[in-house]
């Protein structure tokens, strides 16, 4: 498997490390009542199979973490976007 | 035995005279030779046995999907188990050894298991063998397991070396036939980069024994120019002897180069194997077509062989099959073994073709074929039988990724998938049976660019078959799989009994499942079992194809990175000084650290315990190097390291270093460290060895994935600064002479300072109040460089008291003493409370980890934290990973109330102590518990105390 | 028909044409009191022993492919107890003991060979989580040995123990542990639910989980729709997949683990050995193949596959263990999808949905666990309640911070 690095160019599986699902969001509240946000942030994955955004982190190579989509069923890589980037433009 | 060799012809040297020896007699072939044809042209036709029923067996293919001529090669640590004697090239001196057989291969005594072979159908080892329980693992089994298997491994360690190597390339071409070599010949013509990879010794795949015309001359001559013009490309890789075992994502591909394999031994730094990960922009399989054998009685008698391997081994290497051969045929494809046998002189006894109703049914003959009976009723005497029943293109690797290949009737075999333009099938691996659509496919395969080029001329000869499976009046034994002695009536009854799904059949029959992997069986197989359970043959499908193709030795895959290179060795910038001082060393993940300093005669706990007396008496310098240092800077620095630490850093002082503790997200402890402000904007954190690289990625992820608004960089420095301990009562005095300009007191150096200072006359150096050993101690960071230098002026300057060095034994145990938490207990599953750190975790702001600590089963008192341990009797060892017990309980798992991470012997106090985890531990102190060490032997009695076991009040560390 | 070497034999005279099936092939009824989701190890022990232990017969168990074509058929074929938490070892020790008396009571032979599984450490801090967990196998009656380097020499005196980088130091072996023919073991619990009147059905693929008033009615299947009381979930790694279909997600991601097979060898090592200083462990079947595998991928995935990296990793750790399988070589590699749960451990519980149970999360350790699963899962099944050795596996330990982490690693799936 080969993922595209924005900085490094196209580069192989065994430079990167998988931290999983990228869609989910770090809760802001510290509230008890948001309990539920936290164990779906901390614990609970949609685990798709096929289409799946992902955090992956370039460990081997410029240590930059990457917002990459890819299919699990398949493991084609669509595209990868330097996590930084992507949560500038948003 | 009646193979001989043909006086003239073929591509072998015979101007040589190669020596070697099967079976401990001697005979001889030429350079160019194969073992199996050197052995053919010896006479020689059994070869091995076969696995189940050690049936006598000889070569059935002239390639890599031979299930049958298997030998030990080589002897002693080079000797390799189950290699294909078609595979392997005559070198002179060549060792091989039959397997699987007792006595000898000609008499094998295990042959009597085909006298039960009517008990020993498909499946039979599941009904029995239960009975009486205890036999199973007592008799049957070890019977079983002596019985089975192949081959014998040696158990030495591989003399010889591999390599690894990576390749890139526009097009990679698998397979050197005349489609391969007209897509090389026409990519690289356009200046591609192009890699020709082919399993065999010589380029040229099937020109190499085919009898073919092509653009006026022989289709050998047409291959070896093309090849030579090849050759003479510098934008063209040419790969013979490469094995191209597997397609993985990323249409990266894997190789095995047999660099050595054709010499006794490879030359002085060359490698015997060659691993390639293989990167190709395009890629196309010229695997070739396999052909198939057909089921019948007999068809596994020693010279019953493929047609196009009989003919294999008479046009290209000169030896006979036999000298009177019959042809069983159900496509045009075997004329041409009668056409060269013809040719050669060799008599052909008799053509069966079932196209017209022939039919063999049986072969007769034990350790050689001596005759066949039709179905006719007719008898002819042969000594050797060319079979073909048809062709299959070799579509393994286009379904390596999941794709299944397609069932065609007309040539009547499975064809490769469509998996997209980075990877496409020619030639007869895509089903093409003429030469002319061969030469095509590979030419418009090698078009990247521009117009397509010419196709050469060519003689094409029609395929024709008439799909053919099973003789089912044969009254003998009929193979399927020939290593694992399946049979054409196994499959039936494993549809008859459930297991009709091909993949269920093929794991109760083992059909497909032995080193071949069925690539010659199984088509048969599924036909046969297609028919048995009412399914066409597409219904059916195949069973998964998988890497490797041919099978790929452990040495490749593991290159140099083996024995002491299996990892890289971390040495810290105190190395040298380490190795002055008489350090012993230990593995601390990838690091060498030094471990104790003995002195002669002093064993690992006497050097221990004296370097913590020397230490806390006077002075003692340890190597800290292996710490994690991570450089935080920015204006939000010290936001950013309130959200990773449970406590507070932004108001830590200018100059002061602060212990830290940082969670997982999940609220459980994740690692510790000192962390100081070296200036408004910039931090220093330090981590545990162990964690370092993990605590790096962590902060990454934090600011780049959580909160990219902060202003903050950081970079890991572990590598850039050597790290001294320097602790005791007199480190101060020690430290004094080295300090450039600075008086060293509790004023201008207080306990947590942190500073940037020079020493020794201008060089660059931090200094750190902290302790781990709970004396009085310092920190000092220099420029990795001159790590050594200053600790040989640290020693010096420490002479007058008696300076040590200490390793991490002495380390440990002062930790110990001081009831410090380290590896042992920070064991990512103890929270802050558990450690005693409850209080750090700050309510004022959000970190990570604070939600999830506030879980019930986090916060629960019964949670086992951190306690002292000793023993009652103050002489007794105690060790690591006993179990605590309440003194009246029983041991059960649910009596444990803890356990003991961490001990060591105390110098100061003169006994064994350690650290447990103990429920409720904190309310506990004082309580006599019960230890289960039943590993050891050992139960015994121990008292629960504060974990500080020594001077509780940290007067040492102020002093 | 009892399988013996009597029926054997009877077969033989008239030339094995008149066995029955193992199992029959029955088209799915309009209803049933249990559904099983998943013929693979753990769905077929759960009817097996629904139907032997809690007397219920109205059972189907659905399998999308063909049966045992999960993970019970590409594993490591390992069996052992020697966990280190409470909540985990009293359940793999249940499972033990089922392996021991498991070919007698289902009549198969499954070739349950308890020839040890020894663990090898290379540095103090190893040795010291080794006695632990050997202590705590020892603690509640379970076989656990500490071997020092010596005791290990005189096993296996070619392994590698001169490399000054990893030295080997010893190992923790437990003698009970051992390997199991694994295809075997779904097969013989099919033909054992399917005698006792489970109907086994293959070929029928979940769509669609039909919930009225938040209780399971049904399911809608590629062979129709099928009604049912209680649907039992048993999916391994497309645990996500179904469950989904009930609007649950799951504390789980799937991954990928890829194992390998050399070629046939006469007999080259007894027992399961592993490295503890990479990722490498290894056994050899009775047929002759060394089985070993190493380490996920490391990718979330739902492919059978892997690549060459982990490949590459856990060969070169091989070889570091065993010198001599340099010259050896690898046949096959394969990969399964593995149901890689957030703390590392299993669940088997309820769900909110009335009638809905959920079996999943079984990582790599799920084989071991067949016997087990299938006796907890039907014994929670049949009453509602969870068995007493599998009272951890509850769904609600993430919320309520009891999670069982037997490696530490905390919420990332693909490091446990």
């Amino acid at each position: 498997m080969l993922i595209p690095c924005p900085h490094c160019g196209t580069r192989p599986v065994e430079e990167f490390t998988f931290l999983g699902d990228a869609t989910v969001t770090r809760p802001t509240s510290l509230e008890p009542s948001s309990m539920d946000a936290w164990m779906d942030y901390v614990y609970l994955r949609d685990n798709p199979r096929g289409d799946y955004t992902e955090y992956v982190h370039h460990s081997g190579g410029c240590r930059a973490w990457l917002v990459v989509k890819r299919n699990t069923d398949t493991h084609e890589v669509d595209s990868a976007v330097a996590t930084k980037t992507m949560k500038a433009k948003t | 035995m009646t193979g001989f060799r043909i006086a003239n012809g073929g591509l072998i040297d015979r101007s040589t005279n190669l020596t070697f020896k099967f079976d401990g007699k001697s005979f001889k072939g030429h350079q160019g030779d194969t073992l199996a044809s050197a052995l053919i042209a010896s006479g020689v036709h059994l070869m091995g046995r076969s696995f189940k029923y050690h049936r006598p067996r000889g070569v059935i293919s002239a390639g890599a999907s031979e299930p049958n001529a298997l030998v030990e090669l080589r002897e002693g640590p080079r000797k390799e188990a189950n290699t294909r004697a078609t595979m392997v090239e005559l070198y002179d001196g060549l060792i091989a050894t039959s397997q699987n057989r007792w006595p000898s291969l000609e008499n094998d005594f295990l042959a009597i298991n085909s006298l039960a072979s009517s008990i020993f159908v498909a499946g039979f080892y599941y009904k029995t063998f239960m009975w009486p329980k205890t036999f199973w693992e007592k008799i049957y089994e070890p019977l079983i397991r002596k019985a089975a298997g192949l081959g014998t491994a040696s158990k030495e360690a591989d003399p010889d070396t591999y390599e690894k190597s990576y390749a890139h390339c526009d097009l990679l071409v698998i397979g050197s036939g005349p489609s391969g070599l007209m897509a090389a010949r026409t990519a690289a013509r356009s200046g591609a980069r192009v890699i020709l990879a082919d399993e065999g010794s010589a380029l040229g795949g099937s020109l190499l024994f085919e009898n073919e015309e092509i653009d006026g001359t022989n289709g050998l001559s047409f291959a070896q120019t093309i090849i030579a013009e090849l050759a003479s490309l510098p934008n063209v890789t040419l790969m013979p002897r490469t094995t191209i075992f597997g397609w993985f994502d990323g249409n990266i591909f894997g190789g095995l180069e047999r660099v050595n394999d054709h010499v006794a031994v490879p030359p002085a730094f060359e490698p015997r194997q060659r691993y390639w990960r293989i990167h190709a922009k395009r890629a196309v399989l010229a695997a070739g077509a396999e052909e198939r054998p057909l089921v019948f009685g007999g068809n596994d008698v020693p010279g019953v062989m493929l047609a196009s391997a009989m003919r294999h081994y008479a046009n290209r290497y000169g030896a006979a099959a036999g000298k009177s051969i019959a042809v069983f045929t159900n496509n045009n494809s075997a004329r041409r073994t009668v056409g060269d046998m013809k040719d050669h002189g060799i008599n052909i006894a008799a053509v069966i073709d079932t196209r017209k109703n022939g039919k063999i049914i049986n072969v007769k003959g034990g350790k050689g074929v001596k005759s066949i009976d039709l179905s006719d009723g007719s008898h002819f005497e042969c000594d050797a039988v060319a079979m073909s029943g048809g062709w299959s293109p070799i579509v393994n690797l286009m379904c390596h990724r999941g794709a299944k290949p397609i069932w065609n009737e007309i040539i009547a075999a499975f064809m490769p998938p469509d998996v997209g333009p980075q990877f496409r099938a020619i030639g007869s691996a895509s089903g093409k049976m003429l030469l002319s659509e061969c030469l095509n496919s590979g030419i418009v395969a090698g078009t990247l660019k521009g117009k397509t080029p010419p196709t050469p001329k060519c003689k094409d000869e029609a395929f024709a078959i008439q799909p053919f499976w099973w003789v089912k009046e044969s009254t003998s034994k009929a193979f399927i799989d020939y290593q694992n002695d399946a049979t054409a009536k196994d499959l039936p009854l494993a549809n008859r009994e459930g297991y009709g799904h091909v993949e269920l059949a093929k794991r109760y029959t083992t059909t497909g499942m032995a080193t071949d992997q069925g690539k010659l069986g199984n088509v048969n197989a599924i036909a046969i079992l297609a028919e048995a359970a009412g399914k066409s043959i597409s219904e059916m499908g195949t069973t998964t194809f998988r890497p490797m193709y041919t099978p790929v030795s452990f040495g490749a895959f593991a290159g140099p990175f083996t024995g002491h290179h299996f990892q890289p060795v971390r040495k810290t910038p105190l190395h040298d000084w380490a190795i002055e001082q008489g350090a012993v060393f230990v593995e601390t993940g990838l690091w060498m650290r030094s471990s104790w300093f003995p002195k002669a005669g002093e064993d690992w706990l006497a050097s221990a315990s004296r370097e913590v007396k020397a230490t806390r008496a006077g002075v003692g310098l340890c190597d800290v190097s292996t710490l994690g240092k991570i450089d935080i800077q920015g204006k939000d620095a010290g936001a950013f390291l309130d959200k990773i630490y449970c406590n507070t850093f932004s108001t830590l002082a200018i100059g002061k270093a602060r212990y830290g503790l940082m969670l997982r997200e999940d609220g459980v402890v994740f690692d510790d460290g000192t962390t100081s402000r070296l200036a408004d904007d910039h931090y220093l954190m330090t981590t545990t060895t162990a964690n370092a690289a993990r605590v790096m990625s962590h902060i990454e992820f934090c600011h780049q994935a959580l909160w990219p608004e902060l202003d903050v960089q950081y970079v890991s420095v572990t590598e850039q600064w050597a790290q001294m301990a320097i602790a005791g009562p007199k480190s101060r005095a020690t430290l004094q002479k080295l300090v450039d300009g600075l008086t060293l007191n509790d004023e201008t150096t207080p306990y947590l300072a942190a500073k940037d200072i020079t020493i020794l006359g201008g060089l660059t150096a931090r200094l750190f109040r902290i302790s781990f050993s709970g004396e009085h101690a310092y920190e000092l960071a220099v420029p990795a460089d001159h790590g050594n230098m200053v600790a040989r002026a640290i020693m010096q300057a420490g002479q007058e008291f008696e300076i040590v060095p200490y390793g991490v034994e002495a380390l440990s145990m002062m930790r110990i003493e001081k009831g410090h938490v380290a590896g042992g207990e920070l064991n990512g599953t103890t929270t802050a409370g558990d450690l005693g750190l409850g209080k750090m975790m700050s309510t004022k702001k959000d970190f990570i980890g604070r939600m999830m600590a506030t879980r019930e089963g986090m916060v629960d008192p019964a949670r086992q934290c951190v306690v002292g341990i000793r023993p009652v009797d103050r002489t007794m060892k105690i060790r690591s990973g006993g179990h605590l017990l309440k003194q009246s309980d029983r041991p059960s798992m649910a009596n444990d109330q803890g356990y003991i991470c961490s001990v060591a012997w105390s110098p100061m106090l003169d006994m064994w102590l350690g650290l447990a985890l103990l429920s409720n531990g904190r309310a506990r102190h004082g309580e006599v518990v019960k230890v289960f060490d039943g590993l050891r032997g050992h139960h015994y009695l121990a008292e629960i105390c504060d974990p500080v076991h020594f001077d509780p009040e940290n007067r040492r560390l102020h002093a | 028909m009892k399988y013996s070497i009597f029926s054997l034999l009877r077969n033989s005279f008239s030339g094995h044409k008149n066995w029955q099936p193992a199992w029959r092939n029955p088209d799915p009824k309009p209803e049933y009191d249990i559904i099983i989701v998943g013929g693979g190890g753990h769905g077929l022990a759960t009817a097996y022993y629904l139907a032997k232990e809690h007397g219920l017969k109205n059972i189907a168990v659905l399998e999308k492919s063909w049966l045992g074509s999960g993970n019970i058929g590409r594993n490591t074929t390992i069996i052992r107890s020697n966990y280190l938490l409470p909540g985990n070892n009293p359940f793999y020790e249940l499972s033990m003991k089922l392996w021991e008396g498991l070919e007698q009571d289902f009549n198969f032979n499954a070739m349950v060979s308890q020839r040890g599984v020894l663990n090898l450490c290379h540095t103090d801090a190893q040795r010291d989580a080794f006695a632990r967990r050997g202590n705590g196998m020892r603690i509640d009656g379970v076989d656990a040995e500490l071997l020092d380097a010596h005791a290990v020499r005189e096993m296996y005196p070619y392994f590698d123990f001169e490399n000054p980088r990893f030295p080997i130091k010893g190992g923790l072996l437990q003698r009970r542990g051992g390997t199991v023919r694994h295809d075997a073991v779904a097969w013989g619990f099919a033909r054992g639910a399917d005698m006792r009147g489970v109907d086994v059905i293959q070929g029928c693929e979940v769509q669609g989980i039909d919930i009225e008033n938040g209780k399971v009615v049904g399911v809608q299947t590629s062979r129709g729709a099928i009604k049912c009381k209680k649907l039992a979930l048993c999916a391994a790694g497309h645990s996500s997949e179904v469950a989904s279909m009930a609007g649950l997600k799951l504390p789980i991601e799937s991954h990928v683990l890829q194992a390998f097979v050399s070629e046939g060898l006469k007999p080259f090592i007894d027992g399961v050995v592993t490295f503890g200083a990479g990722h490498f462990y290894v056994s050899q079947s009775d047929k002759g193949g060394l089985v070993f595998g190493g380490d996920l991928d490391g990718y979330n995935s739902y492919a059978r596959r892997g690549n060459l990296p982990m490949v590459e990793h856990v060969v070169e750790a091989g070889v570091a263990m065993i010198p001599a399988l340099s010259r050896i070589r690898t046949l096959r590699s394969w990969g399964g999808v593995m149901d890689m749960s957030m703390d590392g451990s299993p669940i088997i519980d309820k769900t909110s949905v009335h009638g809905l149970y959920l079996n999943a999360g079984w990582c790599y350790g799920g084989f071991k666990a067949t016997p087990a699963s299938g006796f907890c899962y039907a014994h929670l099944i049949a009453k509602d309640e969870p068995h007493e050795v599998a009272t951890a596996y509850r769904l609600d330990r993430f919320r309520r911070g009891l999670v069982l982490d037997e490696k530490g690693q905390g919420a990332t799936p693909n490091l446990h």
